[in-house]
């Protein structure tokens, strides 16, 4: 890619630098840590489930602005949200980054999240951009010990 | 030889637009060795210590003459001492299993420097966990160097083991291994050299040094990938077993039990890579016609004018040592308050290629307090129009992002 404009914007730039979802959760129901060994970035994630619903999620860690980026959106997009509604944001999202959807309406349940859709054309930075995203998947997964 | 004449060898860098910063990981290759390889498929492929016909003889001795020629290179007394391998990391791998598991007792030790690359790290820690020996480390000061008494404190009568990198692939520090080997061989030690991070840029000499084991990859001095060395004392190879059983390295197999070919033989089982150990010979050729003065003279210009440029950025942090002759062609970087992929991934949008990332070298990052650098590393055909291109590219980067840094 020959300018990173489009991908260092500025919603991507303030939820990395400045993310108001970075702190820790009082009562979480559950967390879960993700890693990309190769370039040491490290979240943590926390959720609080009500029933059906993540009522609230928070992350802490370290890592490039992608991933930082990328985590605190999704949880922008993700709160509030039923697991069913969360499974298929998260499936979205990541076949976005494949660049697998032809349909661009599809993306539209992304909400913010579609900022990162100019990474898939950055093949380094995909699994930044994935990182979070994979955590929820897999703690979504497991989400019957998130009670 | 001028720079300019030396760039014009690389096909790579007339084709492509880029500022290969990133020699530390592989360097790019030259006509020379890519003829080489060309014409070993050409002219005298076969399958070497296997056919009695004349091509097979003709492809045994250029890969013999090649071991020999490799042998001249780092003055080894006996040609059987350079053993072919896949890279440095199998190098390692062989004098860990081969010598550190035999011969390691419970509460030996194994001292490394903390600035080892995982290659001569991971290997370790399983064999003295195996052996129920210590694996003890020899820390850097501030200025990013290992100093005498941290020598002297951590090699004792127990270590029965060194390994040390010559040059650091994350600091650039040069380490004085003339010195620990000295010391270490007081004290009864074998010592380890990887001169992976060295042996493009300085005459390595086994002798002088008094190495026990000294290894390199083909891939960071000019040659292919795929080829790798492995230079040990005869008398210590002798007393080795094998690391890979296979073809070529027996002597009689019997249903139940097998003999081994003597050295070099005996540590290069199955079909060797011929094409590599053909393009490193090639590599060496053609480092010799260059010659490491002027190597050295090359690098020494553009890297000193990189850390002066680099130096007056405030925002950026170096990590290399102060002392200027300690120091090789490997600086290691960051913008503060930005991650370095962040600024890798910047650079290469302005064609610029650095490393980023841990440089497989994690325990001396954790101690440095940080999980990743930027590493801009050099070599003879970098100019100080690449560094004006580096310095142009960081001030992008730290453009984009200044405003969102908290300071």
């Amino acid at each position: 890619m020959d300018d990173l404009t489009d991908v260092y914007n500025e919603i991507i730039m303030e939820h990395s630098m400045n993310s108001y979802n970075k702190k820790c959760l009082e009562c979480a129901s559950c967390c879960k840590m993700g890693h990309n060994p190769n370039c040491g970035d490290e979240i943590k994630l926390e959720l609080k489930m009500n029933g059906n619903v993540i009522e609230d999620m928070a992350f802490s860690g370290h890592g490039c602005a992608i991933s930082q980026a990328s985590t605190s959106i999704m949880i922008d997009t993700l709160k509030g949200k039923t697991i069913k509604e969360a499974k298929e944001i998260i499936e979205t999202f990541i076949a976005m980054i494949k660049r697998e959807i032809t349909d661009e309406a599809e993306l539209e349940k992304l909400e913010d999240a579609i900022v990162f859709k100019n990474i898939s054309h950055m093949p380094a930075r995909v699994k930044c951009a994935l990182l979070a995203w994979h955590t929820i998947e897999d703690m979504l997964e497991e989400s019957n010990s998130c009670k | 030889m001028k720079v300019e004449d030396i760039i014009k060898d690389f096909p790579i860098l007339q084709n492509r637009k880029e500022t290969y910063l990133d020699s530390g990981a592989t360097t790019q290759k030259p006509y020379q060795v890519l003829n080489a390889i060309d014409n070993y498929y050409k002219s005298y492929n076969a399958n070497p210590h296997r056919g009695a016909y004349s091509l097979s003889i003709e492809a045994t001795e250029k890969y013999e003459e090649t071991r020999a020629k490799i042998a001249k290179f780092i003055n080894a007394k006996h040609s059987e001492e350079i053993i072919f391998s896949k890279n440095a990391t199998e190098s390692l791998n062989l004098i860990a299993y081969s010598y550190g598991m035999e011969n390691l007792q419970a509460d030996d030790e194994v001292v490394l420097s903390i600035m080892e690359h995982h290659s001569n790290l991971v290997p370790w820690q399983k064999v003295t966990k195996c052996a129920k020996s210590n694996l003890k480390y020899m820390y850097i000061n501030e200025e990013y160097e290992i100093s005498d008494e941290e020598i002297e404190n951590k090699i004792t009568n127990k270590t029965k083991i060194v390994g040390i990198a010559h040059v650091s692939n994350v600091l650039g520090t040069i380490n004085n291994v003339k010195k620990i080997i000295k010391y270490a061989h007081k004290k009864g030690a074998v010592v380890i050299v990887d001169a992976s991070q060295s042996i493009p840029h300085m005459k390595i000499d086994v002798q002088d040094l008094d190495a026990d084991f000294l290894v390199f990859s083909g891939h960071k001095m000019l040659a292919p990938m795929g080829i790798g060395v492995l230079y040990g004392k005869r008398e210590i190879l002798n007393k080795m077993t094998p690391f890979l059983m296979g073809g070529d390295m027996i002597e009689y197999v019997y249903e139940q039990n097998t003999t081994y070919a003597p050295l070099p033989n005996k540590f290069e089982a199955g079909t060797q890579n011929i094409e590599g150990v053909i393009g490193l010979g090639a590599a060496i050729d053609y480092i010799e016609k260059i010659g490491y003065d002027t190597i050295q003279e090359i690098e020494n210009e553009v890297v000193s004018y990189a850390i002066e440029e680099l130096s007056k950025l405030d925002y950026i942090k170096l990590y290399i040592t102060p002392n200027k002759e300690n120091h090789s062609g490997v600086i290691s970087f960051n913008i503060n308050g930005v991650h370095p992929h962040d600024v890798a991934s910047i650079l290469d949008a302005e064609k610029v290629c650095v490393r980023s990332g841990n440089h497989c070298a994690q325990p001396l990052l954790r101690l440095l307090g940080i999980d990743s650098t930027c590493r801009a590393s050099f070599y003879i055909y970098n100019t100080k129009e690449d560094v004006d291109n580096l310095i142009k590219a960081l001030k992008k980067a730290y453009e984009m992002f200044k405003k969102y840094i908290k300071s």
